[in-house]
């Protein structure tokens, strides 16, 4: 599947921030260490504040911090701020004048958005940060 | 380890755990299925090596139980361990029954000398999906396929 930009650079964000929630990173360590724009990262930072994943701390040494639930905030929750990936599976608009091709191609959509849906549902920002430990480095 | 998994003990569920089983079942689904699980319990109660029913207690308290076994070759597959159920206590969640009980079934299966452990729920069963993905799981190699018989 392919995320927009801003659910990618949320993703970044909120996992490299909660693998350390006591650690805080400014907008531009973040982009540096993912190698993505600034100007674009400092705008998805400002959403996650907003929806209550990040906090920004100022003064010296300021940056963001992890400040959500990690244990109950999946990773649908966090890619929802910035895109609907419920999925509209249905190849034309009004089922109900869908041709046999139509539905049947709705069906198949249907079962990929599903499988999407319920793997992105089900991973917890803590799963994932157990997965990102368990890796090795690279780079 | 969470703070009060020291105080669980695990061991093979008995035929005297069936009320207790029943219950916590019925407690989440909502049906009382006492009939399945004495079947169950007989044939997944350390009757037979590669079968598992383990409860998880706290002095005479069930806290949980967990149901595995360990199968070779279905689907080419060579052995591996299943889990086929898991059930906690609901006000016991978050505080470590299932992960404890999820190593023990499969602390059972290395025993055995199995590498891999298995198991298939409901796509929209969002909370045992997220426990077993905190334990490491992943979508493995197979896809489960079914049709309607017309």
């Amino acid at each position: 599947m392919r995320l927009q930009t801003a659910s990618r650079l949320a993703l970044l964000s909120v996992l490299d921030l909660a693998a350390d929630p006591a650690r805080q990173r400014s907008a531009g360590e973040i982009a540096e260490a993912y190698r993505v724009s600034l100007n674009h990262l400092a705008k998805v930072l400002r959403d996650l504040n907003r929806a209550g994943l990040v906090e920004s701390v100022r003064g010296v040494g300021g940056g963001y911090r992890f400040c959500g639930n990690a244990k109950r905030t999946t990773l649908l929750d966090v890619i929802q701020i910035f895109e609907n990936v419920s999925g509209d599976a249905t190849v034309r608009a009004n089922p109900i004048d869908a041709s046999a091709t139509e539905a049947a191609l709705s069906l198949i959509l249907k079962e990929i958005d599903d499988t999407v849906q319920a793997t992105l549902q089900s991973i917890t920002i803590d799963t994932a940060v157990k997965l990102i430990q368990k890796l090795p480095p690279r780079g | 380890m969470h703070s009060s998994q020291s105080t669980i003990r695990i061991r093979t569920a008995t035929a005297n755990d069936l009320i207790a089983v029943t219950g916590l079942d019925g407690k989440i689904t909502g049906l009382a299925k006492p009939d399945y699980w004495r079947d169950l319990i007989r044939r997944f109660g350390g009757r037979k090596q590669d079968r598992y029913f383990l409860i998880a207690e706290a002095g005479t308290e069930l806290l949980g139980f967990i149901m595995g076994e360990i199968r070779a070759w279905e689907f080419g597959s060579p052995p591996c361990g299943w889990i086929f159920a898991v059930n906690v206590e609901p006000d016991k969640r978050l505080t470590g029954v299932g992960t404890v009980l999820f190593e023990a079934l499969c602390g059972k299966f290395r025993e055995n000398g199995v590498a891999t452990v298995r198991t298939m729920l409901a796509r929209d069963d969002t909370l045992i999906m997220s426990f077993f993905r905190s334990q490491g799981m992943m979508a493995g190699p197979y896809i489960e396929l079914e049709a309607a018989l017309d």
